[in-house]
């Protein structure tokens, strides 16, 4: 016999509402944070996207169950980056990493659109209520391979292939030259840049263009292994740029910087959960774990070595800075005075060359 | 400067040019049958992905033989996925333009797939097979020391050539291309030539392709071409569908690349950088109006380019 009469009906009806709260609640509590991310190149590029990647793996691993992580790769940096954006934030993340300067003003764009969405630009200048930047000391590692180039080139000329003459590309080619100068004054440094992020033959061509010009130490700011592929086979040496690339030129690759955005993105994830998320302008370096280097090649002596740790030992605890003056740039004008150390928001906008480079 | 400094040179010039030539001589071919092939980046990419496994896979078991086999792989998958977009154009009459695009776009999807696995890895570069005195020597390395896809090229370039104007069949194929109802009416299989045609261009596009991840740069990297199918297409178009021409063209290209750098690492530059960066596609468009402006007087393409084959019309 059935026994489901109204009132019984209202009061279960009524039980079963007062229960759902309980249960959203327990849903929210469950419901982990969604990041996003957006790639500039494919995560198997071994380079610059390789380590956004693995800092994206680092997120999940130590928050396992709080955040979980999305990309999206091969994003490329004009305006059909928006619709991805805008799409990363539809899906529900809440907090989403744009991993490239060209993604500056299209960020801020979807940011717009999105208000609740939390953005991070990387290596950029803008920002909004919404939009922080961060950034890393590139340069730091920069100064420690200057050193060891300047040490280590018997030709006194050393070679840099790079991108594209923004203020990040054109930081590295000044600290490493400015590194490689303090130990040998006479280094200059040829300079090639192929305007593209990516492009292994060009970066191949430019470095044996260097190679046949004499250079017999190369630097690079390009995503893959193709310029030290080169130093190998010409008998020179080369340097690793965002991940150890040793492995392609285990003769040639005297070390590498590493870039290690793991911490950064640990810590801006704890911000969103505990709420604490404040757009900010972050710029760590090797002291705060961003930056590091690779081990050294056998190949580098002990004098060059020790000369190498020191730099790092002084970048950590604050007592040597690449961009110290006396610097001139290529006319030979004064720009920062001698003693003086060039202020972060000089160096964003870095635009020149110093004395040395032959651009 | 001495000669030294000009073989340097010229061994960079060489380099670039290589697969650029390799990829156009084979879409002259396909054009010159009548049929337009815009996939050449994406056979490219399947190429040298392919090339580089193969090499990586047999290398322990083949040792010297492994690159060898390599090649002949890229060549095999350059021309099974020619083979996509020719059953799609020839046999269900499809739009070339489009189906070539798509080919390009698949072709780079693929090869990221196939390839994914393959990052972080190396083979050793498919170098000269002549002796080490002669491939080292500092004056015969500008005639020895290259890698035998070079010699492969060049010899494609000339017997292309012949094969096009001396020989029968590549007289019957070039008529198949000028005026496909003609050839259809005496007798000739213009469809079977044609995929024949397109075959043979996505087997130079796969070698094409694995110069890159085999001699430039042994490894493999995704879209690691960047955009040199495009200036291949845009080099037959230039080249007025002659070899010859088209052997000049390519050298002349590499030429000006190679001047960009050394200019660039000189201390000055001639052209504004951003020009370099646009130019594969500013090179592609340029060409899909030559190609496109077939009334224009004394236009040298293939008259039935890139119009599909429909007999009972």
């Amino acid at each position: 016999m059935s026994v489901i009469t109204r009132r019984h009906l209202m009061k279960t009806a009524a039980a079963a509402g007062l229960t759902l709260p309980g249960l959203s609640r327990g849903a929210f509590a469950a419901d982990p944070l969604k990041v996003g991310f957006v790639y500039l190149g494919a995560i198997g590029d071994y380079g610059w996207t390789w380590s956004h990647e693995q800092g994206r793996k680092a997120l999940e691993q130590a928050l396992k169950g709080q955040v979980v992580a999305n990309y999206v790769e091969n994003v490329k940096e004009d305006a059909s980056a928006i619709p991805v954006m805008k799409d990363l934030a539809q899906q529900g993340n809440k907090l989403i990493f744009t991993t490239s300067y060209g993604y500056m003003d299209q960020t801020l764009e979807a940011a717009k659109a999105f208000p609740d969405v939390k953005w991070e630009h990387c290596t950029g200048y803008k920002r909004a209520d919404n939009v922080g930047t961060y950034n890393s000391r590139f340069y730091q590692g920069r100064a420690v391979i200057g050193t060891i180039a300047g040490m280590m080139s018997k030709t006194g000329t050393i070679g840099f292939v790079g991108s594209f003459k923004i203020p990040e590309v054109v930081m590295g080619v000044n600290a490493f030259t400015l590194a490689a100068q303090a130990v040998n004054p006479k280094i200059t440094t040829k300079l090639v840049m192929i305007d593209t992020w990516f492009d292994p033959a060009k970066e191949a061509a430019a470095a044996e263009t260097l190679a046949n010009l004499g250079c017999d130490v190369i630097a690079q700011h390009v995503d893959s292994p193709a310029v030290l592929q080169v130093c190998e086979k010409r008998k020179i040496y080369g340097f690793g740029y965002g991940a150890d690339m040793s492995r392609f030129a285990p003769h040639a690759h005297l070390t590498a910087s590493l870039d290690l955005w793991g911490p950064y993105y640990i810590e801006r994830a704890k911000a969103m959960l505990d709420g604490s998320w404040k757009s900010d302008d972050v710029w760590w370096g090797m002291k705060e774990g961003l930056l590091a280097m690779a081990p050294y090649n056998k190949a580098v002596p002990d004098n060059v070595r020790a000369a190498a740790d020191k730099i790092i030992a002084g970048t950590k605890d604050g007592t040597y800075e690449v961009f110290t003056g006396p610097i001139a740039d290529q006319t030979g004008k004064e720009r920062v005075a001698k003693g003086q150390r060039m202020e972060d928001k000089d160096l964003l906008v870095m635009d020149w060359y110093v004395k040395g480079v032959q651009s | 400067m001495n000669i030294g400094f000009f073989i340097d040179a010229l061994i960079t010039v060489v380099g670039v040019t290589t697969p650029i030539l390799l990829a156009a001589t084979g879409e002259l071919v396909v054009e010159k049958s009548g049929v337009l092939n815009l996939g050449i980046e994406g056979m490219m990419l399947i190429g040298a992905v392919t090339g580089f496994a193969v090499t990586l896979n047999t290398g322990t078991d083949l040792g010297d033989l492994a690159p060898w086999v390599g090649v002949l792989a890229a060549a095999l998958a350059g021309a099974a996925s020619s083979m996509l977009f020719a059953v799609l154009v020839l046999t269900l009459g499809s739009n070339q333009v489009a189906t070539g695009l798509a080919l390009a776009i698949f072709g780079i999807g693929l090869s990221s797939l196939v390839g994914a696995g393959y990052v972080g890895t190396i083979v050793p570069s498919f170098d000269s097979v002549f002796p080490d005195w002669l491939a080292g020597d500092p004056l015969w390395r500008v005639v020895f020391g290259y890698s035998p896809l070079v010699y492969f090229a060049l010899l494609m370039v000339f017997v292309v050539g012949w094969f096009l104007n001396r020989t029968r069949a590549g007289l019957i194929l070039r008529a198949v291309g000028e005026n496909d109802l003609s050839a259809h009416s005496i007798g000739y299989p213009v469809i079977a030539i044609r995929y024949a045609a397109i075959a043979f261009g996505g087997a130079l596009a796969g070698i094409g392709g694995a110069y890159f991840s085999m001699v430039i740069t042994p490894m493999w990297a995704e879209q690691m071409t960047a955009g040199r199918g495009w200036i291949a297409l845009a080099l037959v178009v230039f080249s007025g569908w002659r070899t010859g021409r088209l052997l000049a063209g390519a050298y002349f290209f590499g030429v000006l690349m190679t001047l960009e750098l050394y200019a660039k690492a000189s201390g000055f530059s001639f052209l504004p950088s951003q020009f370099w960066a646009a130019m594969p596609y500013i090179a592609a468009v340029v060409a899909l109006a030559v190609i496109s402006a077939r009334e224009v007087a004394g236009s040298e393409a293939p008259a039935c380019l890139g119009r599909p084959f429909l007999p009972n019309s």
